[in-house]
């Protein structure tokens, strides 16, 4: 099977189950937003894919192009394939992003030898400013720097499957704009997206094909583009399950569950 | 009795009576005693007196370069290249035009340094046996632009006592880079002075790369004058036991301390700083950042002393050590302190020790980059911070490419 298939994916998080059996399929080109309220394991569901330690899956399989990527270490996922644009993408000092996707492209067993040109124009093509090229990963960037920067490595880089999460976050109406036909670009050469998102602006700008909203921990509904825009009119109380109430007694058990 | 308590074996240095005294305070001193502060966590009750030999002429064996010293000479243009072997000046050569312009480096009798207070049976042995040392002496409001560069060697089963002496005239600028080898067991006890004078500069850097078997025991000792500013990167890769004190006297008003350290100790290595820095003046600066890797079951120990005296008010004094835990045997202790005693000071002090950030190893790894790789590029990033504030360029590449080769070897074992 083509693309990006969860199936019945099940993640605990500090012993707490978050996602309860979801499902979802990415094929090569498409882009599919997965939405929800905050709190409803979205990015619970990009770490477990990726492999992030603290994400411990319960059950399900997550293939990509029919191979097994749980049994995979978080470097054997990128290197099968997938990528990871973050939400508050890891500071890392002295490191920089020349150093790192050239240690990620001989980890791969690629070359790393026409790297340079290709990322001063990379980054010209989203107004990034190559100097950065060179300085400590994420140090000291913008917001929109971050979102800039891991637009480029994911062009760079040359995933299948890209977990892209909160792309607007940082971003203004002209970066988004840019950042979003960047990615576009890369699906009509056959990336697939998984766009993680809580608020349906994003959409304005990157179209997606599939919208599916995850709300306590399962996809609750799955539609067309036009069902990000419903929630753009009713928000997510819809699908939001009523909390058992409280008792308003109240007591330090309340103050601990929440 | 060992060879190193021995007046007699002294005074073939020279006849001196400070020699042989010394040589006795020595004999009643014995080890330091590991209960006391300045010696915990050392393991000194370890080191074998017995099975050192000392060496009362120097050797005649030409000095062989490794590469990564050769590296970072080549199209390096020195004012001066001192070569020190067992702690005899066996060389001194200065380059064309310096001595007119007021460089002065020779090889000279070096005051001794005991202090009344805290001195221990190596700072007697330096007393005692210490030869000859390197003189560096620049003139008033004299830039000596290019570095001067002080290579000292230690041969195997001996005990070598080298001492370096700076002085720097009132306007003065010079850069001391010092580099620092062996070639197996011994015992290395190295004394830098710095006098630097108003509103002079130094710039110094010593790169310590021994043998895996030296034992260490060294001193920097720096008193800085009216605005004047002494740069000091202490950086350190090798040695069993390797140890080294800072005292450092802000003695002028507005006096800069900046104090830099970059260690990586491996093995069953143990890398040990103590700095005591004393603000005695008004309106002094100390800024010191110490940053190291321990990996296998090697330890590091940072304690540091900032002591603000009564006279310093207006003084800002900053001190931050941080440890990378590389192997799961591996050891660090960082015990950093302040003393104050003026109300109208900054002081700020950190101090962390931790494993490898699981963060930033996540994000490598996010982009494919293999485990052993990420770990190795995050380690050697984490040393850049300390590394740009070394202000001896070509030591601050050295480190860069000792700190490449420490975790080359730690990828090809693993």
């Amino acid at each position: 099977m083509s693309g990006l298939t969860i199936e019945n994916l099940s993640v605990n998080v500090a012993g707490k189950e978050i996602l309860s059996g979801v499902n979802l399929s990415v094929k090569a080109g498409e882009v599919h937003a997965v939405m929800g309220p905050n709190g409803a394991g979205k990015s619970t569901l990009s770490n477990a894919v990726m492999g992030r330690a603290g994400y411990e899956v319960t059950g399900g399989r997550v293939t990509l192009d029919g191979v097994d990527l749980l049994t995979m270490d978080t470097y054997q996922r990128a290197q099968a394939g997938l990528f990871y644009a973050m939400q508050a993408p890891t500071e890392v000092p002295g490191v920089s992003m020349h150093d790192m996707i050239t240690a990620a492209l001989q980890s791969a067993g690629s070359s790393a030898s026409a790297l340079g040109d290709t990322l001063v124009r990379e980054a010209s093509a989203i107004g990034f400013d190559a100097a950065l090229l060179e300085r400590s990963l994420n140090v000291d960037l913008s917001g929109g720097e971050k979102k800039r920067s891991e637009t480029l490595q994911m062009s760079v880089l040359g995933p299948k499957i890209a977990l892209v999460d909160e792309l607007d976050s940082g971003l203004d109406v002209d970066g988004l704009r840019t950042v979003a036909r960047r990615v576009e670009q890369l699906t009509n050469d056959g990336l697939g997206v998984l766009l993680i998102t809580h608020f349906p602006r994003v959409l304005h700008e990157l179209q997606a094909d599939r919208v599916h909203v995850l709300a306590q921990g399962r996809i609750v509904k799955t539609g067309g583009p036009e069902l990000a825009f419903e929630l753009e009119q009713t928000g997510y109380g819809n699908y939001v399950e009523e909390s058992p109430k409280q008792s308003s007694a109240g007591g330090f058990d309340d103050l601990f569950n929440m | 009795m060992t060879l190193l308590f021995s007046p007699d074996r002294a005074a073939e240095l020279g006849e001196d009576q400070q020699r042989r005294d010394a040589v006795e305070r020595a004999a009643s001193a014995g080890l330091p005693d590991t209960t006391s502060e300045v010696w915990r966590y050392s393991p000194i009750a370890d080191l074998d007196l017995d099975a050192l030999d000392i060496v009362t002429e120097p050797p005649s064996a030409e000095l062989a370069t490794p590469d990564h010293l050769a590296e970072a000479l080549d199209g390096l243009s020195a004012a001066a290249t001192v070569t020190v072997a067992d702690g005899f000046v066996v060389s001194v050569q200065v380059a064309d035009g310096w001595e007119a312009k007021g460089l002065q480096v020779e090889a000279v009798p070096i005051k001794r340094y005991e202090p009344a207070d805290g001195s221990h049976l190596f700072d007697h042995l330096h007393a005692g046996f210490a030869p000859d040392g390197v003189l560096v002496k620049v003139a008033d409001n004299v830039a000596i632009t290019d570095p001067i560069v002080i290579r000292s060697h230690l041969n195997r089963g001996v005990a070598g006592f080298t001492s370096v002496k700076v002085h720097a005239g009132p306007g003065s600028e010079v850069t001391i880079f010092e580099y620092q080898s062996s070639d197996g067991d011994g015992l290395i006890v190295p004394m830098t002075q710095f006098h630097v004078e108003r509103e002079a500069t130094v710039n110094h850097a010593v790169v310590q790369d021994l043998d895996h078997q030296t034992w260490q025991i060294g001193r920097v000792v720096s008193t800085v004058g009216d605005h004047a500013t002494l740069n000091s990167s202490l950086i350190a890769f090798g040695g069993k036991y390797a140890r080294l004190r800072t005292d450092s006297d802000l003695a002028g008003r507005g006096a800069k301390g900046e104090l830099v350290g970059a260690y990586f100790a491996d093995g069953d290595q143990i890398l040990d700083y103590r700095t005591f820095q004393q603000h005695i003046a008004p309106d002094t600066l100390s800024d010191l950042l110490f940053k190291g890797t321990v990996d296998d079951s090697a330890g590091s120990v940072y304690t540091g002393m900032i002591h603000i005296h009564p006279e310093g008010a207006g003084s800002n004094a900053f001190q931050t050590n941080r440890n990378i835990k590389l192997g799961d045997d591996a050891w660090a202790w960082s015990v950093p302190n302040l003393e104050i005693e003026n109300n109208d000071v900054r002081c700020s002090h950190a101090s962390t020790v931790s494993p490898v950030d699981p963060d930033q190893r996540f994000y490598l790894h996010s982009r494919g980059v293999a485990p052993t790789v990420a770990d190795r590029l995050i380690v050697a990033g984490f040393f850049e911070e300390a590394l740009k504030r070394v202000a001896v360029p070509a030591a601050a590449q050295m480190a860069r490419s000792l700190i490449a080769a420490k975790l080359d070897e730690r990828l090809a074992r693993r």
